[in-house]
C-alpha cells in the first residue's frame, strides 16, 4: 500500500489539481480534502496548495485558518503529521502559527510569475530528504504577498536552528528578509515555501525540469520508510 | 446598539510599500509637505446590547486573534460615541 497524501481545497484554491497530480506522479495516492470537512480521511500527510483562499480577504490565509479542516490539520501537525504549505498554503501556516513570521505584500507591489532559483538549505525535513543540502533548484514563483517577515530574534533563531529551508538565489523577488523562500518547524514535519514545486514535476510543462518532484518523493519515502 | 471601532496598523518597524506608494503620488497631485504615509485597516463593529467590560474583552480577543496578526500588526479598540440624531 502506498502513502495517502491529502490535498486541501478551500474556496479560491487554484493549485489543488496540480498538487494532486504531483502526488500521483511521485507514486502516492492523492486524497482530496474539503475545507468544511474536519475529516482528514486517514491521510498520512497533508498539502495546503496555492491560490487565493477566501479571496485573501483580511490577510492572505487569515480566514482559511479558522476553517473546519484546519482544526484537524493543526491538531495532527502538532502530533507530527507532515504538512507542506505552498504559496497560499505557506501563508495559512504562518497565520496558524504552526510556522513563525508572516507574509506581506511584495516590496515592489507587483504580482510576479517566473521561474525562480532557490537553494535547498536543509534536507532534514520530511519534505526535502531527497535533495542534497545546498542543492540549487529552479521552480515557478507566482504571488503578490510573498514578502516573508519576522522579528530579528525569530530570524536569528531560524538561522541558528537550521530552519531556513529554502533561500532565493540570484535575486530577492519580493523583499523577503534574509532572502527566505521557505522555512520549517522545529520537528521538520511542517514546511512552508512561496515557490511552487508542484508545477515542476514533469519535463513537458513548467520549467521544463522536474526540480519540484523531490518534495513529493521525499514525503513518500519518509512515510513508506516509517511503516 | 453601539459601535466599536478596531484600527489595525502595521507595526512601525514593518515596511509598508503601499503607504510609500501613496506618499510618492502626493506631490504629483499637488499635495506638498507630507513626509510619510502608513496604510492600515479600520473595522466598524455594530454591537448588540451594552458595550460593557465583558463585551470589550471579547472584542479585544477577536481583534487579537483574527482582525490583526500581532506578528506584524498593532491594533486599538475604541468605543464610538453615538452620533446626535439629526432633527
Amino acid at each position: 500500500m502506498t502513502a495517502r497524501i491529502g490535498v486541501v481545497t478551500f474556496p479560491g484554491t487554484l493549485d489543488d489539481r496540480d498538487t494532486q497530480r504531483a502526488v500521483r506522479v511521485a507514486g502516492a495516492e492523492a486524497v482530496p480534502l474539503w475545507h468544511r470537512d474536519k475529516d482528514l480521511k486517514q491521510v498520512d500527510a497533508v498539502v495546503l496548495p496555492g491560490g487565493f483562499s477566501y479571496g485573501d480577504y483580511l490577510r492572505a490565509g487569515a480566514i482559511s485558518r479558522f476553517s473546519p479542516v484546519m482544526e484537524s490539520v493543526i491538531e495532527q501537525a502538532k502530533a507530527g503529521m507532515p504538512v507542506l504549505g505552498i504559496c497560499n498554503g505557506f501563508q495559512v501556516l504562518t497565520e496558524t502559527h504552526l510556522l513563525p513570521g508572516a507574509m506581506l505584500r511584495n516590496n515592489h507591489l507587483h504580482f510576479i510569475c517566473r521561474d525562480q532559483k532557490l537553494r535547498v538549505e536543509t534536507n532534514s525535513t520530511a519534505w526535502t530528504a531527497d535533495y542534497e543540502a545546498g542543492q540549487e533548484i529552479s521552480i515557478p514563483l507566482k504571488n503578490i504577498d510573498g514578502r516573508y517577515v519576522a522579528d530579528e530574534r525569530t530570524l536569528d533563531l531560524l538561522e541558528a536552528e537550521g530552519r531556513v529551508a529554502f533561500r532565493y538565489l540570484d535575486v530577492n523577488p519580493n523583499g523577503s528578509l534574509r532572502d527566505i523562500a521557505g522555512i520549517t518547524n522545529e520537528a521538520g514535519n511542517v514546511v512552508g515555501l512561496m515557490p511552487h514545486p508542484e508545477h515542476a514535476v514533469e519535463p513537458l510543462v513548467g520549467t521544463g525540469r522536474t526540480d519540484g518532484l523531490g518534495f513529493f518523493t521525499s514525503i513518500l519515502k519518509n512515510l513508506v520508510g516509517a511503516r | 446598539m453601539a459601535r466599536v471601532v478596531v484600527d489595525v496598523m502595521l507595526k512601525p518597524e514593518i515596511l509598508d510599500p503601499q503607504g510609500q506608494a501613496v506618499q510618492r503620488a502626493l506631490p504629483r497631485l499637488g499635495f506638498q509637505g507630507i513626509s510619510d504615509v502608513r496604510q492600515g485597516k479600520r473595522f466598524e463593529l455594530e454591537v448588540d446590547g451594552p458595550v460593557d467590560d465583558a463585551a470589550l474583552a471579547r472584542i479585544h480577543e477577536l481583534a487579537e486573534t483574527f482582525l490583526a496578526n500581532t506578528v506584524i500588526e498593532d491594533f486599538v479598540v475604541k468605543v464610538e460615541e453615538p452620533a446626535v440624531e439629526a432633527k
